[in-house]
């Protein structure tokens, strides 16, 4: 244990963000609002030409990137950062919720004529409770058991509506409506608001907006009595259970949350497509957000936007290594994990627990015993027995 | 009675890890649970605190059935826990650690929190360290702080001498009378039976989820059944009888003895068994 601690701890010095984060502790208001202002107005330009040239390389359309690809998985990325970073449960099937958010928008626009910012609140309050419903059964388990059932979770999501026949099985739902435009003025020669086929930026912008909410909202639940008990729950959740965090409710509510968020991206996802399918929410998908949250540093909000941007990007970026792309973007992954296994960017708290050793990932052993859970039934204790 | 065991049964899976067991606390007692590994205490110190569920039985505290309260809530009703293998939150500094031990008490801390840190000096010191980074010693004192920032009425310990160098084991005990002289009942679960033995007003000897033995616990220290199990048995044919008062006194010297001495025998290499080692055992 000594052996992992020193090793473990070492890993890290190479590219330390600590005299940065110093900095930002003791920074006055005014330099982090100017901080947080230069961010947004550097996000707003992104999608222009002269960046563009360089990140799309031969090929590629930057803003159809950004939009696309990019800003889709930092929206994801997010959501899923509250229920892995933040709670620390693994979850193996987020898709599910980005399936549910797509197949909201793609039936209730199709069938019932419902505009875009109607299904959106629509799908937020579907996915959430999707979330609940695949976590009520599933969160008394812990750990990599937890992984397993999620990850059932999303792959029967996906059979069922390429099983079913209402939302046209394999061939998907077509013809789901662009957002309805909210105005048509121009500035910098872009329609921010005007939602059309032809260019991408306005839902950029209009994933821009989620994101920064989503920041907002989840950089505010950090500091509240939610975040300290979601802290609480990812280093030690019977310790947690022991300072009288309600400790399945809380992990239920990171559930909820994070799929909402989800959900959210599949409704943007959708109406920028058009049409959806069974085949665009595939395990692969899952694997990728939780290699963004995990690469990027989970629970640390930068973090996890560098690494959707980057699990995002890089494969777009060098289209023209063809198949090789995805061999190389995986030795990288490796590469990563071997040497920086905090991710690029932790929070100094993570790094901590990374340190002591459990990673923060919950601790294993397949039930949260409770009161509530009593009687025989599953095997597998017997390495507990006498505890 | 502050908290009765009613014939408590407790399963996992399909073994039974405690098959009957029936104790009590009265107000201001320490009582101590030991036995050897696999005896079924953490199991019990877990039902109390609501982590396991029950097969059968009750668990009665002051006069209300809590059977089937959710931990969470026994910690409001007023059972203070800390757990086996310490666990601190490892990436939480020692106060923020502090601070989640009150975290079902509304309003002003600040009382519970100086008060921790004069019964543990040592945390104050490294307040903004995170405690992950601490010593076995140093995270035992703070588990035991944290539990007590929830102003129990009952204190359950586990094993808080388990990992700890022999100096810091008299500190450790010495502060844990010191925290019952000031109010909390203690439940104490110990390997270190000839410690828990010294400080204990009663005992129950646990054997294989069963309760095998109950008295005071000085009796118990005479026993010469408990003494030849769990007290390194009779040396060089001494008379149970003859040696037992004198040995108690002489510990109970050098635990006072210990107390002015600080805390200073604390190694940071002296917590060999952190918690995933300790999950193999049993």
């Amino acid at each position: 244990m000594n052996l992992t601690k020193t090793s473990k701890g070492n890993g890290g010095r190479g590219l330390s963000m600590d005299p940065l984060r110093d900095w930002w502790a003791t920074a006055p208001g005014g330099a982090r609002w100017a901080v947080y202002g230069l961010l947004v107005v550097g996000a707003l330009l992104l999608p222009s030409e002269s960046i563009g040239a360089f990140m799309a390389g031969g090929g590629g359309d930057w803003a159809t990137m950004l939009s696309d690809q990019i800003g889709i998985y930092i929206l994801l990325g997010l959501g899923l950062n509250i229920v892995v970073g933040m709670a620390g449960l693994l979850d193996l099937g987020y898709v599910a919720f980005y399936a549910v958010g797509g197949y909201t928008i793609g039936i209730f626009a199709t069938k019932f004529g419902w505009h875009f910012w109607e299904t959106l609140i629509l799908a937020i309050v579907f996915s959430a409770l999707a979330g609940i419903l695949l976590g009520a059964p599933t969160l008394r388990l812990r750990g990599d058991y937890l992984a397993i059932v999620t990850l059932g979770f999303g792959e029967i999501v996906k059979k069922t509506v390429n099983n079913t026949q209402y939302v046209n099985g394999p061939r998907g739902i077509q013809g789901i409506p662009h957002p309805p435009s909210l105005s048509e003025f121009e500035i910098f020669g872009v329609q921010p608001l005007k939602y059309g086929l032809l260019d991408s930026r306005p839902y950029y912008y209009l994933l821009l907006f989620l994101i920064i909410l989503t920041i907002i909202f989840t950089k505010r639940m950090e500091r509240s009595r939610v975040g300290r008990a979601w802290a609480s729950i990812r280093e030690d959740e019977d310790a947690a259970e022991l300072m009288g965090v309600p400790t399945f409710r809380f992990k239920l509510a990171a559930f909820a949350l994070g799929a909402a968020i989800g959900g959210s991206g599949g409704v943007v996802f959708a109406a920028k497509q058009t049409s959806i399918n069974p085949e665009n929410f595939t395990f692969l998908v899952s694997a990728l957000i939780l290699a963004a949250v995990v690469l990027g540093g989970s629970g640390n909000i930068p973090g996890v936007v560098l690494g959707a941007f980057i699990i995002a990007w890089l494969p777009e970026r060098f289209r023209e290594l063809a198949d090789y792309r995805m061999l190389i973007f995986g030795l990288a992954l490796m590469v990563m994990m071997i040497f920086r296994p905090e991710g690029l960017w932790p929070s100094r708290q993570r790094k901590a627990e990374l340190a002591e050793g459990t990673g923060g990932m919950g601790s294993m052993g397949a039930e949260v015993a409770g009161p509530g859970t009593a009687g025989p039934g599953t095997a597998g204790h017997s390495a507990e027995v006498g505890k | 009675m502050l908290l009765e065991i009613k014939d408590i049964h407790v399963h996992y899976g399909k073994i039974a890890a405690l098959k009957g067991i029936t104790a009590t606390v009265d107000q201001g007692e320490i009582v101590t649970l030991i036995g050897a590994n696999g005896a079924g205490k953490t199991t019990t110190l877990k039902t109390i605190s609501g982590l396991r569920p029950l097969s059968s039985g009750s668990i009665v505290f002051e006069g209300n059935d809590i059977s089937k309260m959710p931990g969470h809530k026994r910690v409001v009703a007023g059972i203070g826990q800390s757990p086996e293998g310490r666990g601190c939150f490892p990436g939480m500094t020692v106060e923020e650690n502090l601070l989640m031990g009150a975290y079902t008490r509304k309003g002003d801390v600040s009382k519970e929190l100086n008060e921790a840190y004069e019964l543990f000096p040592r945390l104050a010191e490294r307040k903004t360290q995170a405690a992950g980074t601490m010593s076995g010693g140093e995270q035992q004192m703070l588990a035991i702080g944290r539990a007590l920032m929830s102003k129990p009425k009952v204190l359950l310990l586990d094993e808080p001498s388990m990992g700890l160098a022999p100096m810091l084991v008299q500190q450790i005990f010495t502060i844990i009378q010191e925290i019952n002289r000031r109010g909390t009942t203690v439940l104490l679960v110990e390997q270190n039976a000839q410690q828990a033995l010294q400080i204990a007003h009663r005992a129950y000897v646990l054997e294989t989820g069963r309760v095998v033995k109950s008295a005071q616990a000085s009796e118990l220290l005479d026993d010469p059944e408990v003494r030849a199990a769990y007290l390194g048995g009779e040396l060089g044919g001494d008379g149970a009888d003859g040696v037992s008062g004198t040995r108690a006194e002489s510990a109970s010297d050098t635990a006072s003895d210990t107390a002015s001495d600080g805390p200073s025998g604390d190694t940071p290499g002296d917590a060999p068994d952190g918690p995933s080692v300790r999950k193999s055992d049993g």
